[in-house]
């Protein structure tokens, strides 16, 4: 993958850019960000994030109110978009419904005064890639959204830019065949080498196909980081909650210790915990652990963190259960078993033993995020 | 093994189904027939009859009878037998006690003028008095020297059935010739083939314009924020809310020659005397296009508004100029609304009759006008029919080749 190359060097790169729409607020609040030539990289966000202003200043829709975005080197703010040269993917596809498949994938080619033999295998080369070499003469009315998918896909490649922006792609197909189109939008990455700047608000999207994610909340930048390191290594609580699933545990830090620290809960009880971003003794913190990592009964005698917790519900999900439990006199606490290691014993009303190694619970900012 | 499928009741299933279709059947027949019934009334049945009424000829057969069925034999050489006239003497004398030579003689006075008083000064004189192997045609030749004539009795046998293509052919400035072919009037005689061509070059000079006019501002109000659009398009409505007669009356007052604009013009020093902008094809223009506008904005706008803006923007990510990718991507999807607004327009314009009455000169009046003029002042049924049913087949056919060329199932009208 590109990101392993240490040369690779950078394609774009956003400057202390800010867009504000009404003057009075800013969509985009600063912004530094260089993306690295073949890398794919996701802006990742909430709705009102600022991450789609981001990619339609990129492509020239859009004109910062201040700083500056580069290409290669050079400046773009005075480029009018359409000489940026950069494919765009539109969510809601945008393919001419007046002209057939093969027509929507010469018109960049066309623009480019490429002569007809050449246009006719470009053509047929980029449908190929995509797969629908049968549906050339097609109208887009007349196939299915994840054709017409393809064709946006491959309408965006077909004149070969160096930079494609994907605006939420995905966003109106259905599950599986959103997942289908994940896996081969990254082979088609990995097998063009090209740059990739894809939009989506679902998370999961981006961890899949992402190189590195760029979380947006309220115009600015949270963490920029590869999917693993994003989803272990939350910087923030808006990050950890808004990257997979996370349990929430409020309290009061007591002791900083070089990298841990002690947080009192509400209970009482005292909880060791990695400090991250946490401020002075007795601040408010609210730690942040994944469901995976916290462990019941027998395996938790290891943990460096015990505490007793009530079994409130058992919600089935075929391949593991979750269980809900009230923790410390703090509901919503779900823990993941395995079907096989469900005690059949346990009902709801139940007290369970629970523990945590103390690296994998992060102590983080307090603030208070809806999930 | 073939079996038919039974339900549990042991009815076969086919013939279950097919009840229950023919009760959803009846059911929307039901809800639609108030509808078809009053549409056939108010609208099926008035063109049915204003056809028929075009070609409709029932006054020599229906008062003439006698003369009608013996003039069948004529072999229109010369003169017709005696029995004709002897036909036509008795058939005289019923109308005079009927008094129906009015019918008789205002219908055959359209092909040849004079027939009239002919008809009416034979018929003051019947019953004839014939004695006996005295000729009935010599004396009709007495009583006035063309019956002598077999151009008129030509006439009254070509009438002597219940269908004429005389009306058609007037509205078309062709008359009949003996042999019954269709041929062009004399120049002097023609009227109407100058007021049709009128009529299609006025309909498509204010489509044109209300297209060129209404394009840009349909487009302007498809991209402005809802709020706003809607505002504006409450001024585009407003003219809808008035009526056809005070918008026409307000333009007189702006445009005559002591008008607002003309005085206002004066004023300012900007002409010298004042411009001829009323009782002009200046005004109906100007008049027609505000009136007509309408019909085009809204179905451009409908389309514009469904188009979204990824579109342009698709094709100016793919390396187009914004104007080009204008014409190439926005403007061949905004065709089908434009082209139903401005057929609508059309067809409007040629059946339009207030705004040229009231607002052009002579050389002004449609098609419409004409209808008008003899449906009210002239109380001529057939001419307007025949006016009436060409107008209609000149808008069919205009549309047949419009969807033709547009293709009528991108027709939309939003």
């Amino acid at each position: 993958m590109g990101i392993s190359t240490p040369a690779s060097d950078t394609l774009v790169s956003f400057r202390g850019v800010q867009k504000s729409y009404d003057g009075e607020s800013l969509i985009v609040k600063h912004l530094d960000l260089d993306i690295r030539r073949g890398e794919f990289l996701t802006m990742l966000g909430p709705s009102g994030s600022g991450k789609t202003t981001c990619l339609m200043m990129l492509a020239g829709f859009e004109t910062p109110t201040h700083g500056e975005i580069r290409l290669d080197g050079q400046l773009l703010n005075n480029v009018p978009p359409h000489k940026r040269n950069i494919g765009m993917v539109f969510q809601n596809y945008a393919l001419f419904p007046h002209m057939t498949v093969a027509e929507n994938l010469a018109y960049p080619l066309t623009i480019r005064k490429m002569n007809k033999s050449e246009i006719a295998e470009r053509v047929k080369k980029a449908l190929g890639m995509v797969k629908l070499d049968a549906l050339a003469h097609r109208y887009p009315g007349q196939m299915s959204g994840g054709q017409q998918q393809r064709v946006a896909l491959a309408r965006a490649l077909v004149f070969e830019p160096q930079l494609v922006l994907m605006d939420e792609p995905l966003g109106a197909l259905d599950k599986q065949l959103r997942e289908h189109m994940q896996l081969e939008i990254k082979h088609i990455h990995e097998n063009l080498g090209i740059t990739v700047v894809y939009v989506t608000h679902d998370q999961g999207e981006a961890l899949t196909m992402s190189d590195r994610v760029a979380v947006f909340k309220d115009g600015v930048i949270q963490q920029i980081d590869a999917a693993n390191v994003l989803y272990e290594a939350p910087v923030n609580s808006f990050v950890a909650n808004f990257i997979g699933e996370n349990n929430t545990l409020h309290g009061e830090v007591v002791d900083v210790a070089g990298q841990h620290c002690a947080v009192r809960l509400a209970s009482g009880e005292v909880v060791k915990a990695s400090a991250i971003c946490v401020g002075r003794n007795g601040e408010p913190t609210s730690m942040s652990i994944r469901p995976e990592r916290v462990r019941l009964n027998q395996l938790a005698e290891a943990c460096e963190n015990r505490l007793k917790a009530k079994l409130a519900e058992f919600i089935y999900f075929g391949d593991h259960v979750r269980l809900r439990l009230d923790v410390a006199g703090q509901s919503g606490f779900m823990v993941k078993v395995p079907v096989g290691e469900l005690d059949s014993s346990w009902k709801t009303g139940d007290m369970l033993d629970v523990g945590w190694m103390a690296r994998d619970i992060r102590a983080l900012d307090s603030a208070i995020v809806s999930h | 093994m073939n079996a038919p499928l039974t339900a549990a009741d042991g009815e076969s299933l086919k013939v279950k189904l097919a009840r229950e279709r023919r009760n959803k059947q009846l059911k929307a027949i039901a809800l639609v027939a108030p509808l078809a019934l009053f549409l056939l009334l108010t609208f099926l049945v008035p063109i049915a009859m204003l056809l028929k009424r075009s070609v409709d000829n029932p006054e020599v057969i229906t008062y003439l009878p006698q003369t009608s069925a013996e003039i069948a034999s004529w072999d229109r050489r010369g003169l017709p037998s005696e029995a004709v006239f002897a036909a036509m003497a008795r058939d005289l004398t019923v109308a005079k006690e009927q008094k129906t030579v009015s019918e008789i003689s205002k219908r055959l006075n359209m092909d040849i003028s004079g027939f009239r008083s002919l008809i009416q000064r034979s018929a003051r004189k019947m019953p004839l008095e014939v004695a006996a192997g005295e000729s009935v045609r010599d004396q009709f030749i007495a009583m006035d020297e063309r019956w002598g004539d077999p151009d008129h009795w030509h006439v009254i046998a070509k009438n002597a059935k219940s269908w004429t293509p005389y009306y058609l052919y007037s509205s078309l400035d062709l008359r009949e010739t003996k042999a019954g072919t269709p041929e062009l009037a004399p120049e002097e005689e023609r009227a109407f083939l100058s007021i049709f061509g009128r009529t299609l070059w006025m309909s498509m000079w204010i489509t044109l314009i209300s297209v060129l006019l209404g394009y840009p501002i349909a487009y302007w109000l498809a991209n402005l924020p809802a709020r706003k659009s809607n505002l504006l398009m409450i001024l585009v409505l407003l003219p809808f809310w008035t009526s056809v007669l005070v918008r026409v009356a307000s333009w007189i007052v702006l445009l005559q020659q002591e008008g607002l604009i003309n005085s206002a013009l004066m004023g300012l020093g900007i002409i010298g005397e004042p411009l001829q902008l009323a009782f002009n094809r200046t005004g109906v223009y100007i008049a027609m296009v505000h009136i007509l506008l309408p019909f085009v904005i809204l179905p451009a706008y409908s389309v514009m508004k469904s188009i979204p803006p990824t579109y342009m923007r698709a094709a100016i990510s793919l390396g187009d100029h914004p104007f080009a990718a204008f014409w190439k991507i926005y403007f061949p999807q905004t065709v089908a609304g434009v082209a139903a607004g401005a057929l609508l327009v059309f067809i409007m314009c040629m059946g339009y009759y207030i705004t040229p009455a009231l607002l052009g000169g002579p050389q002004e009046q449609m098609v419409s006008y004409y209808v008008a003029f003899y449906t009210n002042v002239t109380i001529n049924w057939g001419m307007a029919a025949a006016l009436g049913s060409l107008l209609l087949v000149a808008t069919m056919t205009l549309y047949a080749v419009y969807s033709k060329l547009v293709g009528a199932n991108k027709l939309s009208l939003g």
